[in-house]
């Protein structure tokens, strides 16, 4: 059994980053320009790796399936950043941030991971500022904070309700930089198919041209994955429609083990599904929840409208069972609280799937102008998709798939099981833990692609300077070139009768049914099960057009949702295994009295990193034990 | 309702393209425009048709993916508002819908309603940046910048780079575009040391790509999902001329 | 483009504060009119201003030319739905009504410019003494009284310019960056007033004539 070897430096947790920093190995300036990286993914992570990488003057090439490096998913990311700098002068430190992102992970995370991330949180501001990222301001000219959920500190930054888009525009900037300096080439339009290991280490990627169908070839000494995460797995979430899980899975196949799949974050402040033909779901920053009052009415079934109800007969349910965070309460919690109260017929709108948000007493309190400051665009945004002045009567929201704390495992270094075979941002499963606090994703893919990953390669390609650049004849490219097109082929070969978006609708439905905000032995197995059969008519009834040699989407579809069936069940797997409850992994059998969530910190203080055993085999299950050294273990309350 | 869409269809860049009927009978007003699409495309998929290619992938107007051209206006005719958040509601029933892809030298279209923005990509590259490499920068809060520029940078960088507004105007211009980009690092200290040699070099690589003049019709702030303002335009014009004769 | 432009604004104030002597403002307003005529012929700093005129007419109207080529050229196609965007229509046409104005510049210079010049003679019938470019009253007076459909043509080469103006005039002001907060609802109202005033300055012109004949 191959033993997980997360490598983590010796000496206080404080000390490690620095240490590490003082010993790794560097490259010569003067080689790093014969050494390839592959990098696949152009979001915060990829594209601050890529321009960072390429400042340092290493050959990066950078893969995105999106027409633009500036179109990732990152844009989405709407409320804020987070960052150790205490401006506020409210008692914030990178301890602090260090145990918030421990304690909202439910104490699932590696401890000098996210201490790390937390430790470069400070510099990420200062190089977002640098690069011309307008975030926003006192009128002294010092930078604003607001505060987010899970914490009692003010410490996100922000850009008006768009943070993502303007810190993905910032990294994107830089990396149009280098592209015009000549050390980073873009590859747009492209899907990476299948990752190529020669002796053991990752060398190569086999892409499809999006625009021309042609199946390239392309070698690198190292390859960093920053492709997101799987939320779309769900077929409704708050992700981009493209967004996928493919390039992870292609790594997992070729021996990357995948850890924690199964922690997928539900987020609670989501516009409800409105419709059958809804494709995705829009979140509502859970920023608003620093002014929103959530509540659902006393009385079961109350189909009066919103504004009649009296106040009264109004049940603000978080402010009530969580007094000491009230509204603030990490997301998981918030979202299972909402569950709670539509299963028990509270719900409101006319699905009953749905809590109020409210705004009347932040506006009468601040104004209706401080209000529309504060989140003048995502009142917009509500008021299109649903025609519902959210001024004059509360937002709608229900929870929805988000944010997918699992991903590929990775070591100190953020190597993932394949030497040379790096994970960034989203993709690995690092700093989460079972639970992601607000404004820290862009946190981390910040950190991980400015601050940690140029460290970390040049630390792997010290050792990889007198190796060649590969010639892409070997036949390990042959092979998986092979792969590829058999798969493309034979997805076009079933010819049969339903579109690939129904399957992916159908599979996203049992999802959340049977491994959805919570789960049971019963309903996992039964999912597992339903996903098999669904896999089998799949690829017996699915109709992809053929138009392999140009542009297809349903081609770049089909081989995505095809991979979506396998990351389904592993999610179901690792669910199935993972009989306590932490963070957004809710098993129902392992519960309070109160409903809360229940850890088992005996059993289950490890890190579930799944083997790929082959097609049709379960997978195997290897386990990284979690030793907290700088926290105490904890029930996490917030009450 | 029942709608008549006529879309343009064109199997490739070189192919050429023509408008196609299509009738779709059970739309609710509930749909978003793509969701609209995307049934017409399930319609199809099954029928044994090929498609209609379009470019969409947020869903939330922020990617700045989508692209269609509805009736005569980039995004259709809700103000402010991306194809993908544009909902059935503004049509009525009966309604006939052309949808056509934006239409620019260029934007070269690569096939259906999609067309190729690399353009703007290039733009970016030659100067859409401030130099400064990672790890370089110095403490946030030591750059003090006013409320009023931070919001008014931070109001020229909501830019999605859709290009609605090249679509838009007459002359398929991108001074919008170019101008949010100049403008907001001509607003903030940050930007301002390279500002000149910036401004030169985007205006001429815009005009290098065979983009059009600016002849303030304001038909791109009128179309731009984001409400991005020609005042934009008008500072890149102040930046580029005192760059040129200082 | 906007700099020659904002020259031929300035030009317009002047011509027609010439022209207005034209009506019966004063008692000696026919002699009024002669001598500004006369000094806008002999004066050298007028002439020198002459030749900037030129070059000012010349470089809009090619640059405006040359522009509306190079944006047609942009598009490349035409979309089926004609664009619906909200803009004036007055600033889509603006090359069209440029092209009228034009074609009245031509017939404006054969009738009077080139007279002054001496490249060609009034028309009998106008009785213009000699030297001619002194005594324009006539000729206009002549050109208004006995041809309704000079008058007409007239008019409406004005009405078109205070629809180019409309858009131009703040147009100008945005080509050359000069766009504030403060400031620009004032140039852009400006620039409302002035399109309309001026060309119906110059419209009160023929009307008089019209309606006295």
């Amino acid at each position: 059994m191959t033993k997980l070897d997360a490598k983590i430096p010796d000496g206080p947790l404080a000390e490690k980053w620095t240490k590490y920093k003082a010993n790794a190995k560097l490259v010569n300036p003067a080689n790093r320009k014969k050494l390839d990286i592959i990098l696949v993914g152009t979001g915060l992570a990829g594209a601050a790796a890529a321009s960072t990488l390429g400042e340092m003057g290493y050959n990066v090439k950078a893969f995105c399936f999106q027409d633009s490096g500036r179109r990732a998913h990152s844009v989405a990311a709407q409320g804020g950043i987070n960052a150790t700098k205490n401006y506020k002068n409210d008692g914030d430190s990178v301890y602090r941030l260090f145990y918030d992102m421990i304690k909202g992970g439910d104490y699932r995370a590696r401890e000098a991971n996210v201490y790390r991330a937390a430790e470069v949180s400070s510099a990420t501001i200062d190089q977002l500022t640098a690069q011309g990222v307008p975030f926003a301001r006192e009128y002294g000219g010092t930078l604003d904070n607001r505060s987010f959920g899970g914490v009692q500190v003010s410490r996100t930054f922000y850009a008006k309700g768009q943070t993502g888009q303007q810190c993905l525009l910032g990294a994107y900037s830089g990396m149009s930089r280098q592209v015009t300096k000549g050390t980073v080439t873009m590859y747009e339009r492209r899907d990476m198919l299948d990752i190529v290991v020669i002796d053991g280490k990752a060398r190569g990627i086999i892409a499809r041209n999006l625009v021309t169908g042609e199946i390239e070839r392309h070698s690198g000494h190292a390859v960093i994955l920053a492709t997101g995460g799987y939320g779309t797995v769900y077929y409704l979430s708050t992700l981009a429609v493209n967004s996928n899980a493919s390039a992870a899975w292609a790594a997992y196949k070729k021996g990357a083990f995948f850890a924690n799949p199964s922690f997928i974050q539900i987020h609670p402040t989501s516009v409800p599904v409105l419709n059958d033909y809804q494709a995705k779901l829009t979140l509502m920053s859970e920023s608003l929840r620093n002014d929103g009052r959530i509540w659902v009415p006393k009385k079961k079934a109350d189909k009066r409208h919103a504004n009649d109800i009296p106040e009264e007969e109004r049940d603000y349910y978080l402010e009530r069972r969580y007094p000491a965070f009230g509204n603030l309460v990490p997301r998981d919690v918030a979202s299972r609280a909402a569950k709670e109260r539509c299963d028990a017929g509270y719900g409101v709108g006319e699905t009953g799937l749905a809590v109020n948000l409210d705004f009347k007493d932040a506006i009468a309190k601040q104004g209706k102008q401080a209000i529309e400051n504060k989140y003048g665009n995502l009142f917009e945004m509500y008021e299109k998709i649903t025609g519902i002045n959210p001024y004059e009567e509360p937002m709608r929201i229900y929870p929805a798939g988000h944010y997918t704390m699992g991903g590929l495992w990775v070591d100190y270094d953020l190597q993932t099981t394949v030497p040379g075979l790096f994970a960034i941002g989203e993709a690995n499963f690092s700093d989460h833990g079972a639970n992601r606090l607000g404004a820290s994703s862009l946190m981390q893919c910040a950190g991980d692609g400015y601050f940690i990953i140029p460290y970390t390669i040049s630390n792997y390609l010290a050792d990889e300077i007198k190796v060649d650049r590969f010639s892409t004849d070997l036949p390990e490219f042959d092979e998986a070139e092979k792969a590829v097109t058999d798969k493309l082929q034979k997805l076009l070969n079933v010819n049969g009768t339903e579109s690939v978006t129904s399957f992916h609708k159908r599979l996203g439905k049992i999802l959340w049914d049977y491994s959805g905000m919570s789960r049971n032995e019963e309903g996992l197995k039964k999912g597992l099960k339903l996903v098999d059969e669904l896999k089998k008519e799949f690829w017996s009834n699915v109709r992809v057009p053929d138009t392999n040699e140009e542009l297809n989407q349903e081609l770049e579809r089909a081989g995505r949702v095809a991979d979506f069936f396998e990351v389904a069940k592993i999610i179901i797997h690792d669910g199935l295994k993972r009989t306590e409850s932490c963070g957004a992994h809710f098993r129902e059998e392992s519960q309070t009295e109160g409903g809360e969530a229940m850890r088992k910190d005996k059993d289950f203080s490890y890190v579930a990193a799944w083997e790929f055993m082959g097609e049709e085999k379960d997978p195997k299950l290897h386990k990284e034990p979690l030793n907290y050294q700088y926290v105490e273990v904890k029930e996490r309350s917030y009450k | 309702m029942k709608l008549k869409l006529k879309i343009w269809r064109q199997k490739n860049a070189k192919a050429k393209g023509k408008f196609v009927d299509y009738i779709l009978d059970d739309v609710s007003p509930e749909m978003s425009f793509l969701e609209m699409l995307d049934a017409l495309n399930e319609k199809l998929i099954t029928g044994g048709d090929e498609p209609v290619a379009f470019e969409h992938d947020c869903r939330e107007g922020i990617c700045g993916c989508c692209s269609l051209y509805i009736n005569g206006r980039p995004h259709g005719p809700a103000e402010k508002t991306t194809t993908c958040e544009l909902h059935m509601r503004s049509f009525k029933d009966g309604d006939t819908i052309v949808v056509e892809p934006f239409r620019a030298k260029a934007f070269p279209i690569i096939k259906d309603l999609i067309v190729d923005r690399y353009a703007f990509d290039k733009i970016i590259q030659s100067g859409g940046f401030i130099n400064v490499n990672a790890g370089a920068a110095q403490d946030a809060n030591t750059i003090l910048i006013s409320k009023e520029d931070a919001d008014e940078a931070m109001d020229s960088a909501t830019c999605i780079g859709c290009g609605a507004c090249v679509a838009a105007c007459k002359n398929a211009s991108a001074m919008l575009f170019v101008s949010a980009k100049v403008s907001q690092f001509a607003l903030l200290e940050q930007g301002k040391v390279e500002a000149k040699e910036r401004v030169q070099a985007m205006v001429a690589k815009m005009d290098e790509l065979g983009f059009g003049n600016c002849t303030n019709t304001y038909a791109c702030e009128a179309e731009c999902p984001k409400g991005i303002s020609v005042a934009n335009i008008a500072r890149m014009n102040r930046e580029f001329l005192t760059a040129k004769l200082t | 483009m906007a700099i020659a432009g904002l020259f031929l604004v300035v030009f317009l104030m002047v011509h027609l504060g010439i022209n207005l002597f034209l009506l019966p403002i004063a008692e000696n307003h026919k002699e009024m009119f002669a001598e500004a005529a006369h000094f806008m012929g002999t004066n050298w700093i007028v002439k020198v201003f002459e030749l900037v005129l030129m070059a000012a007419f010349l470089i809009h109207i090619i640059l405006g030319i040359v522009l509306h080529i190079q944006n047609k050229m942009a598009r490349g196609y035409t979309y089926k739905v004609a664009s619906k965007s909200t803009t004036s229509f007055m600033s889509k046409y603006i090359i069209w009504t440029g092209l009228v104005i034009l074609a009245f510049l031509a017939l404006h210079f054969y009738q009077f410019y080139f007279i002054k010049l001496g490249i060609v003679e009034a028309p009998l019938a106008a009785n213009v003494p000699h030297p001619q470019e002194e005594h324009f009253y006539e000729l206009a007076v002549y050109l208004f009284s006995n041809s309704m459909l000079y008058s007409i043509l007239y008019i409406i080469s004005f009405v078109v310019l205070g629809i180019h103006l409309n858009h131009a005039f703040q147009s100008a002001f945005q080509s050359l960056g000069l766009n504030h907060k403060k400031y620009t609802p004032a140039i852009k109202a400006v620039g409302k007033v002035y399109s309309v005033v001026v060309p119906l300055g110059y419209i009160i012109i023929p009307l008089y004539f019209i309606l006295t004949a």
